[in-house]
């Protein structure tokens, strides 16, 4: 049985008899008879040795693809061999949220860098130190734009459905209201985005890369948001803005997203990484831990959890936020990514996910596969037709060792990163070609 | 030590990605940015070293004794890290289709079934990626359920005053008012005060038992009866579970929900502050509100269903996945036996550290207690002007991490101590010296407790400036 106790049955004994009890059983004769547990029904613990075998066996029974084509909001992009033997340093690892500044100048340092590194990719002042994931972090979003007279929200109905499962469920509660603008084709209908922007409008929000992998008219939406005082928060691809344009050039107020692509493996969907940034001007309504610099007593720089005046803990009923645990290890992890990439290697991955995505757009147009709505401009994903059943056509792309695009609304949403190189792409399109009989 | 930033030299950097074999896509100029974004330029063995040198800056639970009240910082099994790495997990993409991830839905359908048992409940989800998460969506549970019996009149959550601040901050995210009701001599909740709290209004408790205090509340069958008279529903904030596992559970003590911290009781790391795993499980008539979506069992496979009632979603996907294999192959290794004796352990080496110090420091309560206890240190800074936060500060220079300062509030000068059932005796004897010769230091010499820390990184941060002109990112000049 491990219990990881580190202590044996005749050390237990004296540690009782130190306090002055003759069993355990003792410990618990303040919680009320009728309540105790009797029989607790789990199987029997296991060794270490067993344990493995069990969880290896599990594992087993997941497929893993040699070529993925499917993306819709996770992505898998290289990680560098770094990233891993960073984030596994067992101080990192197993540390708690540096409340103790003095023996945790390591963590929070690594999150200021964080905070530096997701200000400079989105073009925007200030980052706190993560939430839950992308589709929180748009939640969280806007309710930072809740004024007194502004509460509703417009979101482009182009946007990843989780996110907008998600700032559903959390807009029901506050009772903030939310209109969806639906697409018009596979990108945002800006003429009935506009027209649904009124003076209760506090925030609209447009994801670009869409859904579909198509880079919106931002300018637009900008433009037509601010001429009604309404806040604009924009959903991007991190990767994506290793390249396009950035939600600060844009005049984005907030900028959020899933950063998983930074570094973290697909992993079922967890753990992942919801960045936000903003303006200065919305600083103090940013929710979760934020790290500042300041000196110690002898003038040393020194990094500390700052702007507490916002959090649960202080505030309690009055907090920004509820948020107390983020993903600390996965911002660490974002931040190890992008100094290992550096500049040119961001670059480099998001020119070669769109350059690959746009040759396999080419390659497999002519076998039936053509894009919808082919004039929009799109980064590393693409909504084509399909010329059969698309539950079908991925399954039958299983035994290649091929996770085909998502089946989306009777068509197939695809997407490319760096580690799909021309050769993957090329088996891809042999057995399209085979399966469809061409 | 240097930032990434200043390490940067322009030009280096690693070889990671092959040149483009395809095209490239000529955008158009203006979808694309003006300049880079000024990330750091580093060569492998420094970007190594800056991680190194950071990590020495960094007390994590293998750096040394971390009795930091109510976050159980237990320690983390390695066998769990290397689960949780294993390629079919790690490589799989949360969309593939069901009949090749049954393994990953193997691992949430097993947790959830053990962690019914563990609990209490019936159904659990794992989609909360956070202690105060899972709060947020048990809670909404509760708002699901007035609702869906018409029940619109019932706008307040109670919560005690000792409660740990993301219950009110919880509360008011999922659209509540929030009733605070004091605490009775013991820490407990005041009967009479929640009597007088419930009504029509009334929509439901939070509370923790143990409570932050450390003492389980022998009143708890009489509490939650109270506000299911009253028609409300009983919210147990599980942050302090690791006293009780396998000996009560919050469903029998009369608890409708519930939330977990897998980084707490069940032995995943924290990280530096995520992630976590905040599962929520529930009573069978709450189970048709749960997130979107649930996994069961049909003949040999598994598939996922939507609750019929269902709240919707609070995080993409399906939670934090990883740290939910972690938990799973913790609470396998512990089994039948290992969780109530984890558990026991937790209050052991809380009682055995507090009868070391009791008699030296006040204790908040003289009686026996669950897996924490809170000292109160009020008389010994009236008498020396030794604070909480000076003692807390000295325990830094003996290699120890301090208990959580000046929590819970109803208690003055709180210095909160979990000692967690992972230590040795020998471990607790030498943190019962440091804390005695602190003591005597504190009467000695106060002046030079005032100054602690005196051997770690830096001395304490001002933290008043760093919130009056808030320096949040690296200025790279002009």
């Amino acid at each position: 049985m491990a219990s990881y106790i580190p202590y044996t049955g005749e050390e237990r004994q004296a540690m009782l008899k130190a306090v002055g009890l003759d069993s355990i059983d003792q410990l618990y004769d303040v919680v009320p008879e009728s309540v105790r547990v009797k029989d607790l029904d789990l199987p029997e613990g296991m060794s270490e040795l067993e344990v493995g075998r069990v969880m290896a066996d599990m594992a087993e029974k997941d497929k893993i693809f040699r070529s993925i084509f499917r993306g819709a909001g996770a992505y898998r992009h290289f990680i560098p061999a770094i990233v891993k033997t960073v984030t596994s340093k067992e101080e990192f690892l197993t540390a708690y949220t540096p409340y103790q500044a003095e023996i945790s100048q390591g963590v929070l340092q690594s999150i200021f860098e964080y905070q530096t590194q997701m200000c400079e990719l989105t073009g925007m002042d200030v980052s706190n130190a993560s939430v839950y994931d992308g589709a929180s972090a748009a939640a969280e979003a806007v309710f930072m734009c809740q004024e007194r007279k502004k509460s509703a929200v417009v979101f482009s109905g182009a946007v990843n459905p989780q996110v907008l499962r998600v700032v559903k469920t959390y807009c029901e509660s506050r009772q903030v209201p939310v209109t969806v603008i639906p697409p018009k084709g596979t990108a945002t209908d800006l003429e009935a985005l506009k027209a649904a922007i009124a003076d209760d409008t506090a925030a609209v929000y447009v994801q670009s890369p869409n859904y579909y992998g198509v880079i919106e008219d931002m300018d637009a939406v900008v433009e037509a948001a601010h001429a009604k005082k309404a806040k604009v928060i924009m959903g991007c691809n991190p990767i994506a803005l290793g390249l396009l344009k950035t939600p600060g050039e844009y005049g984005a107020d907030i900028a959020v997203g899933e950063g998983q692509p930074l570094g973290m493996p697909l992993a079922f969907g967890g753990p992942y990484l919801g960045f936000m940034t903003c303006k200065q001007a919305m600083m103090r309504k940013l929710p979760g831990r934020i790290v500042g610099e300041t000196a110690d007593h002898d003038g040393n720089r020194a990094y500390v959890l700052t702007l507490q005046a916002r959090e649960q803990h202080i505030r309690r009923e009055k907090a920004s936020s509820n948020i107390c645990s983020n993903q600390a290890l996965c911002a660490m992890t974002a931040s190890v990514y992008l100094a290992a990439m550096g500049p040119k290697g961001l670059r480099q991955a998001a020119e070669s996910s769109a350059a690959h995505a746009h040759y396999l757009a080419d390659q497999i147009a002519p076998l039936g596969f053509g894009r919808k709505d082919p004039d929009q401009p799109f980064f590393h994903e693409f909504l084509t037709e399909c010329p059969m059943d698309p539950d079908e056509l991925c399954k039958k792309l299983e035994p290649y060792g091929i996770l085909g695009g998502l089946p989306v609304d009777g068509g197939i949403l695809w997407c490319c990163t760096e580690c799909n190189d021309k050769a993957d792409i090329d088996r891809l399109v042999a057995a399209l070609k085979e399966v469809c009989g061409k | 030590m240097k930032l990434l930033f200043e390490r940067s030299r322009p030009g280096r950097g690693m070889d990671l990605l092959p040149p483009c074999d395809v095209p490239a896509v000529s955008f158009d100029a203006a979808l694309l940015r003006d300049s880079a974004p000024r990330l750091p330029e580093i060569a492998e063995v420094d970007l190594g070293r800056h991680y190194t040198e950071l990590a020495k800056q960094t007390h994590g639970v293998n750096d040394g004794f971390y009795p930091l009240g109510s976050c159980t910082m237990k320690y983390n099994p390695r066998v769990d890290e290397e689960t949780a790495s294993l390629p079919g997990f790690t490589q799989i993409h949360p969309l593939q289709p069901l009949d090749t991830v049954q393994g990953c839905l193997e691992v949430l359908w097993k947790s959830e079934q053990l962690l019914t048992e563990i609990t209490g409940m019936d159904a659990v989800t794992y989609q909360p990626a956070a202690g105060a998460h899972g709060e947020y969506t048990g809670l909404l549970l509760i708002r699901c359920y007035h609702q869906s019996r018409g029940d619109t009149a019932r706008t307040k959550i109670i919560v005690p005053d000792s409660a740990h601040g993301t219950n009110p901050a919880s509360a008011t995210m999922a659209g509540f008012k929030v009733v605070s009701v004091p605490s009775n001599e013991m820490g407990g909740v005041d009967l009479d005060a929640l009597r007088a709290a419930v009504g029509p209004d009334t929509a439901g408790l939070m509370l923790t038992n143990p409570n932050t205090v450390g003492l389980f509340d022998p009143n708890i069958l009489e509490i939650t009866q109270i506000i299911h008279d009253a028609g409300g529903l009983c919210y147990y904030d599980g942050a302090n579970l690791n006293a009780i596992m396998g000996h009560v559970r919050p469903g029998d003590m009369g608890f409708d929900c519930v939330h977990v911290n897998l980084h707490k009781t069940f032995a995943t790391p924290h990280g530096g502050g995520g992630p976590g795993s905040g599962p929520v499980g529930c009573k069978d008539f709450l189970a048709p509100f749960l997130p979107s979506p649930r996994v069961k069992k049909a003949g040999d496979s598994y598939e996922f269903f939507d609750p019929e009632q269902s709240m919707g979603k609070v995080r993409s996907f399906y939670g934090n996945f990883l740290v939910v294999v972690k938990a799973l192959t913790y609470i396998l290794s512990l089994g039948k036996e290992g969780i109530p004796a984890a558990s026991a352990g937790a209050v052991l080496n809380a009682n055995y550290l507090m009868k070391k110090l009791a008699g030296h420091y006040d204790m908040s309560f003289n009686t026996l207690c669950m897996h924490e206890f809170v000292m109160t240190l009020e008389k010994l800074a009236h008498d020396t002007g030794v604070t909480a936060m000076d003692v807390a500060k000295r325990l830094l220079d003996f290699g120890m991490h301090p208990p959580t300062m000046y929590f819970p509030l109803i208690v003055h000068e709180a210095l909160m101590v979990e000692p967690t059932e992972t230590e040795s005796p020998e471990t607790l004897d030498e943190a019962a010296e440091v804390f005695l010769k602190i003591l005597e230091e504190a009467k000695s010499d106060p002046e030079s407790l005032h100054h602690a820390p005196h051997d770690c990184a830096i001395g304490r941060p001002d933290e008043v400036t760093a919130a009056r002109n808030p320096i949040l990112r690296y200025d790279f000049g002009a």
